[in-house]
C-alpha cells in the first residue's frame, strides 16, 4: 500500500507541476483546451492524493510498523478512533492531509464555480496546483516529510500517540483548523486570477463570497475547538495562552474578518479594491506563516511539531508567494482605482474602515508580539519572553474598541447619517450599555476592563436587539405577519445581514466569557481520604470538595489512577468530580509516555469547577489537587455554537444562488422592510 | 481489570466518561453496585477521615507530590510566580507550570526559590529582580516597559491611533469641503420647501462658510 501511496504523491506532484505551467505560461494558457486540461489536472491531483491518504490510513489500521510514521504515532492497542486521527498527528501525515484537503478544495472550486467566472479558473487551478506542488515538494524532497518512508526493521509495537492527542478533540479540531487555513487558498487563487487576467471588476469578489465565509467559518470553529481542547486536556485551567501557534491561527482569522467587512464596501460603493486584494493575499500568507511557525521550530511552542529543516521550504514559499502577489498588485494598481469616495465620518463605510483598521491593528500587534523576541534579540542581543501579560496589555484596549465598533457599525447608515438619526439610533443601545455598567459597579465590580467589556457587550446587545426589533416591526407593518413569522422571514430574506448580527452576538458572548476569566480563583490542597477543602466562588457561595479516594484500574490502552471528590455547594451535595492520571502503555504493557493528567470539570452556565489531580503523597491515597473556579467558561462554547449558526445562515444559498453585484450599485434596492426599518 | 478498594469511586467516574470510552461488564457491575450501595459507601468514607491507604501501583499515579503548604496558596506569591517564566521550555509561568505539568522538574525547584525569597522577607519586586539577575530578562513573562521594549508595547497601539486619527481628519476635512461645495446649490429654490433636517444642514453649512 505504501508503494501506492508513493505513486499517488509523485503523480500528484507531476500533475500539479503541469497544471501550474499551463496556467501561468501565457502562450500555453491561450491554447484551446488549456482550461479543460488544468481542470482535469486539478481533479487528478485530488484523486492521486486521496489514494495516498487512503494508503496511509490502511498502513495505520493494519499496524504496518515498518512504516516509520505508523511506528512513531500509533501502537497496536490504540483505539480505532485515534488510528484514524493519527493521519494528522505528526508532521509528515499532516502535510499529506494538507495536500489532500487543498487539492480537494481546488477540484471543488473547478467543479462548482459559476460559468460567469470560468475565465478565472485556469489561473485559479494553477495557483491551487502550485501550492499543492509546494506541499508535495516538502514531503518528497525535504528528506523529513515523506509519510511513507520505511524503517530498516519492523518494531514489535509502535510508540503510541501522545496522550494529550488522545482526546475526541483530536479528531475534529486539527481538521477544522486545517480546513480553515487551507480554504483561504481558494480566495487567494481567485484574487491572483483576477490580477493576472485583469478581470478586476467585482466578479472575483462574488466568486469567492462563499469561499471566504467557509474559510472564516472553519477557522472560527477550529480556533474555538482548539480553546476547548486546551481547556479540557492541557489542564492549566484556561483556554487561551497567547502561545505562538495559537496566535498563528488567530492572524488569518483577523484579516479574513476584516475582509468580510470591507468587501461590502467594494460591493456597494466600488471602493477599497486594493485593500481587499491586499487582505486576501495577507490572509493566505499568514496561513502559510502559521504553518511555518508550527513546523519550523523557530519559535518555541507547546503545539509545535518536531523541529526539522522544512522551515526553510516554508520561508522560501512565503517569500515567493508574497513577492509575486504584491508585484502583481503593484502592476495592476492603476486599474484598481476606487469608483467613489467616503463621504462622511458618520457613515457605515467609515465604521467598516475603522473596524478594518482595528482588526488589522490587532493582527499586527499579535504578529508583532509573536516576533518581538526575535527582533529584540537581533537588536539588543538580549533574549526576552513575550507572554500573556504583554498580549493582554496591548490587545485588550484594541479588542474593546472593536467590540464598540461591532455595536456602532449597524447603527449608522451608508454614505452619511444625520445627527438626529444618530441620536435616535444610539439612544437605546447606549442606555443598555450604561445600565449594565452601572449595575455591575453597583454590585461591587471594580475591574475596569471587565466593566468596560460587559458594558460594551450590553451596548452591542442593545444594537442587535434594536435591529431585529425594528426589522420585525417593519415586516409586521408591511406584511401583517405575526412576530415569529416576521422574524423568520426577516432572517430568511436578509441572511447576510441578520446572520451577521447573530455572528456579532456570538462575538459579544465571547467577550463576556473572556471578561469572566478575570475573576477566576485557584486553590491547591493536599487531602487524605475524607478530608475536604473549601473554595469560594466569585458569585459568593462556597464549594466544598471532599476526597473520596483514589482508584486504579486498566482501561483500553492505559492504566488509570482516578481521584474522586464529592462536591458540595453551600453545604448541599451536588455530585462528584474525578480527575485522573493516565499511564499509557503499548500492547505489551510497557509505558509509552510519562503519565498524563485528565482534568475533572463540572460545567455550569455561571462557572466551571475545574479539578486537577496533581498526584499522590508518599505513594498513598493522600493526594494533592488544584481546584479552580472559572466563571462563564460555558459561554465561550455557546459563543462558538452561535457563531457557527450565524455563519451558516450568512452563507446559506438563496434561491437561485448568489447573484452578481448589480452593475449600478446605487440602484440596488434592499427589500421593502429593510428600507422601512432603516427609515425608522 | 484490577479494581482497588476504592473501586466504587471509579464507577462514578465511568458514568460521566466522555465519548470514546467503553463501559465493560465489570464497570457496569461497579456502576450497579454504586447505584445500590453508593449511599452506604459514602457513609463508610466519612468514617475514614484522614485515611491514607497505600496505592496499589504508585508508579502509574505520576510524580510523587509534596504536601501543599499555606504559602503555596498565598495570593502574593502566586501573583509573583505568574510574572516569572518556567525554564522548562513550556512558555508557561512558574505557577501555571507547577500546577499543570506534573512531569516538570524545573517549576517545583523555581517555586522553592520563590518561596525561599518570600520567606526571607523579599517583596515581589525584589523577588522578580533576583530572578532577572539570576536567569536574565527572559525569565520575565512580559518584558520590562523600558528602552527598546517600549517599542514593543507602544508601536501597535500608536499605529492604530495614528492611522485612525489621520483617517478621521481626512474624512472630516472631506466632509467639510463637500458641504462647502454643496452650499451654493442649497440656496436654489426647492419645490415644497426644505425639510427640518435640510434646514439644519443648510444652517450648519452656512455657519461654517461664515466662520
Amino acid at each position: 500500500m505504501t508503494l501506492l501511496g508513493q505513486f499517488g504523491l509523485w503523480s500528484a506532484w507531476l500533475l500539479g507541476l503541469w497544471a501550474a505551467i499551463v496556467a501561468f505560461v501565457p502562450s500555453l494558457r491561450a491554447r484551446p483546451g488549456a482550461a479543460q486540461m488544468v481542470e482535469r489536472c486539478c481533479y487528478g491531483i485530488a484523486l492521486a492524493l486521496w489514494v495516498s491518504a487512503v494508503s496511509l490510513w490502511k498502513a495505520l489500521f493494519i499496524h504496518d510498523f515498518n512504516v516509520e510514521y505508523v511506528a512513531s504515532y500509533t501502537s497496536r492497542n490504540l483505539p480505532d478512533f485515534y488510528l484514524f486521527a493519527a493521519l494528522w498527528a505528526g508532521q509528515k501525515g499532516s502535510l499529506l492531509f494538507w495536500g489532500v484537503v487543498l487539492s480537494s478544495f481546488g477540484a471543488l472550486a473547478q467543479a462548482v464555480t459559476s460559468r460567469r467566472y470560468r475565465d478565472l479558473l485556469p489561473v485559479v487551478g494553477g495557483v491551487t496546483a502550485a501550492t499543492t506542488v509546494f506541499f508535495l515538494s516538502v514531503m518528497l524532497f525535504s528528506g523529513t516529510g515523506n509519510p511513507f518512508s520505511r524503517l530498516d526493521f519492523v518494531p514489535a509495537d509502535g510508540q503510541g500517540l501522545n496522550p494529550q492527542l488522545q482526546n475526541p478533540g483530536m479528531v475534529i479540531h486539527p481538521p477544522m483548523l486545517y480546513l480553515g487555513y487551507i480554504s483561504i487558498t481558494i480566495p487567494f487563487a481567485f484574487a491572483i486570477a483576477a490580477l493576472v487576467t485583469r478581470r478586476l471588476d467585482v466578479g472575483w469578489i462574488v466568486a469567492i463570497r462563499k469561499w471566504t465565509l467557509l474559510s472564516w467559518l472553519f477557522l472560527s470553529i477550529g480556533i474555538t475547538l482548539g480553546m476547548w481542547w486546551a481547556y479540557v486536556e492541557l489542564g492549566w485551567g484556561g483556554y487561551w495562552a497567547w502561545d505562538p501557534v495559537e496566535n498563528a491561527s488567530l492572524l488569518p482569522w483577523l484579516t479574513m474578518t476584516a475582509f468580510l467587512h470591507s468587501v461590502m464596501i467594494q460591493e456597494k460603493r466600488g471602493m477599497l479594491k486594493r485593500w481587499n486584494l491586499g487582505l486576501v493575499v495577507a490572509s493566505f500568507l499568514l496561513s502559510i506563516f502559521g504553518t511555518f511557525i508550527t513546523r519550523s521550530g523557530v519559535i518555541a511552542s507547546v503545539h509545535s511539531f518536531t523541529q526539522s529543516n522544512i522551515g526553510y521550504f516554508f520561508v522560501g514559499f512565503l517569500v515567493l508567494a508574497g513577492v509575486v502577489s504584491f508585484a502583481l498588485l503593484y502592476l495592476r494598481w492603476p486599474e484598481l482605482e476606487p469608483e467613489g469616495q467616503l463621504d462622511s465620518l458618520a457613515s457605515r463605510e467609515a465604521a467598516f474602515l475603522f473596524n478594518n483598521l482595528i482588526l488589522v491593528g490587532i493582527a499586527f500587534s499579535v504578529l508583532w508580539g509573536t516576533l518581538f523576541p526575535i527582533l529584540s534579540e537581533a537588536v539588543r542581543g538580549t533574549k526576552i519572553t513575550v507572554g500573556p501579560p504583554f498580549f493582554n496589555q496591548v490587545n485588550i484596549p484594541l479588542g474593546l474598541a472593536l467590540l464598540a465598533l461591532t455595536g456602532i457599525g449597524p447603527l449608522i447608515a451608508w454614505r452619511q447619517t444625520s445627527t438626529t438619526n444618530l441620536a435616535r439610533q444610539f439612544t437605546y443601545p447606549l442606555s443598555v450599555g450604561l445600565v449594565v455598567a452601572v449595575i455591575l459597579v453597583g454590585f461591587g465590580m471594580r475591574d475596569g476592563y471587565a466593566i468596560m467589556a460587559l458594558g460594551l457587550a450590553g451596548f452591542v446587545a442593545g444594537t442587535i436587539t434594536q435591529e431585529f426589533y425594528r426589522g420585525v416591526r417593519a415586516r409586521q407593518r408591511i406584511h401583517g405577519e405575526g412576530a415569529g413569522t416576521a422574524l423568520l422571514h426577516l432572517v430568511e430574506r436578509n441572511r447576510r445581514r441578520y446572520g451577521g448580527y447573530i455572528v456579532h452576538t456570538a462575538i459579544l458572548v465571547y467577550f463576556v466569557a473572556f471578561a469572566g476569566m478575570a475573576f477566576s480563583v485557584t486553590k491547591e490542597a493536599t487531602l487524605r481520604v475524607g478530608e475536604q477543602v473549601d473554595i469560594r466562588s466569585p458569585y459568593g457561595y462556597t464549594y466544598r470538595l471532599k476526597h473520596l479516594g483514589v482508584s486504579q484500574y486498566d482501561a483500553l490502552n492505559r492504566r488509570v489512577s482516578a481521584a474522586t471528590l464529592e462536591v458540595f455547594q453551600d453545604g448541599k451535595r451536588i455530585g462528584v468530580i474525578s480527575s485522573e492520571k493516565r499511564q499509557h502503555v503499548d500492547s505489551f504493557g510497557k509505558p509509552t509516555f510519562q503519565p498524563s493528567t485528565e482534568v475533572g470539570i463540572r460545567s455550569g452556565l455561571r462557572e466551571d469547577l475545574y479539578v486537577v489531580y496533581a498526584g499522590s503523597v508518599d505513594a498513598t491515597e493522600r493526594s494533592t489537587f488544584r481546584v479552580t473556579v472559572n466563571p462563564l467558561v460555558w459561554w465561550v462554547w455557546a459563543g462558538g455554537f452561535l457563531l457557527v449558526i450565524g455563519g451558516l445562515i450568512t452563507m446559506w444559498p438563496t434561491t437561485g444562488g448568489p447573484g452578481p453585484i448589480p452593475a449600478a450599485r446605487s440602484s440596488a434596492r434592499p427589500p421593502a422592510e429593510v428600507v422601512a426599518h432603516e427609515a425608522v | 481489570m484490577k479494581l482497588s478498594s476504592a473501586s466504587w469511586s471509579r464507577s462514578a467516574r465511568e458514568v460521566r466518561r466522555p465519548l470514546g470510552s467503553v463501559i465493560d461488564r465489570r464497570s457496569f457491575l461497579a456502576i450497579a453496585t454504586l447505584a445500590l450501595g453508593g449511599r452506604q459507601a459514602a457513609q463508610d468514607t466519612a468514617q475514614t477521615v484522614g485515611a491514607a491507604d497505600p496505592l496499589m501501583d504508585p508508579a502509574i499515579a505520576g510524580q510523587p507530590r509534596a504536601v501543599v503548604t499555606p504559602l503555596d496558596n498565598d495570593e502574593t506569591l502566586k501573583a509573583t510566580e505568574r510574572r516569572l517564566k518556567c525554564n522548562c521550555g513550556c512558555n508557561l509561568d512558574i505557577f501555571t507550570c507547577r500546577t499543570t505539568d506534573f512531569t516538570c522538574t524545573y517549576s517545583p525547584a523555581l517555586h522553592q526559590e520563590v518561596v525561599a525569597l518570600f520567606q526571607a522577607g523579599k517583596t515581589p519586586e525584589e523577588i522578580v529582580a533576583a530572578f532577572v539577575a539570576k536567569y536574565g530578562e527572559q525569565t520575565l513573562l512580559a518584558p520590562t516597559r523600558q528602552g527598546f521594549n517600549l517599542v514593543g508595547y507602544l508601536l501597535p497601539g500608536s499605529l492604530v491611533v495614528a492611522v485612525a486619527g489621520a483617517l478621521a481628519f481626512i474624512l472630516l476635512r472631506r466632509h467639510r469641503l463637500r458641504l462647502l461645495a454643496a452650499a451654493p446649490a442649497v440656496v436654489r429654490p426647492v419645490a415644497g420647501g426644505l425639510s427640518p433636517d435640510q434646514e439644519q444642514q443648510l444652517a450648519r453649512a452656512l455657519g461654517e462658510v461664515e466662520t
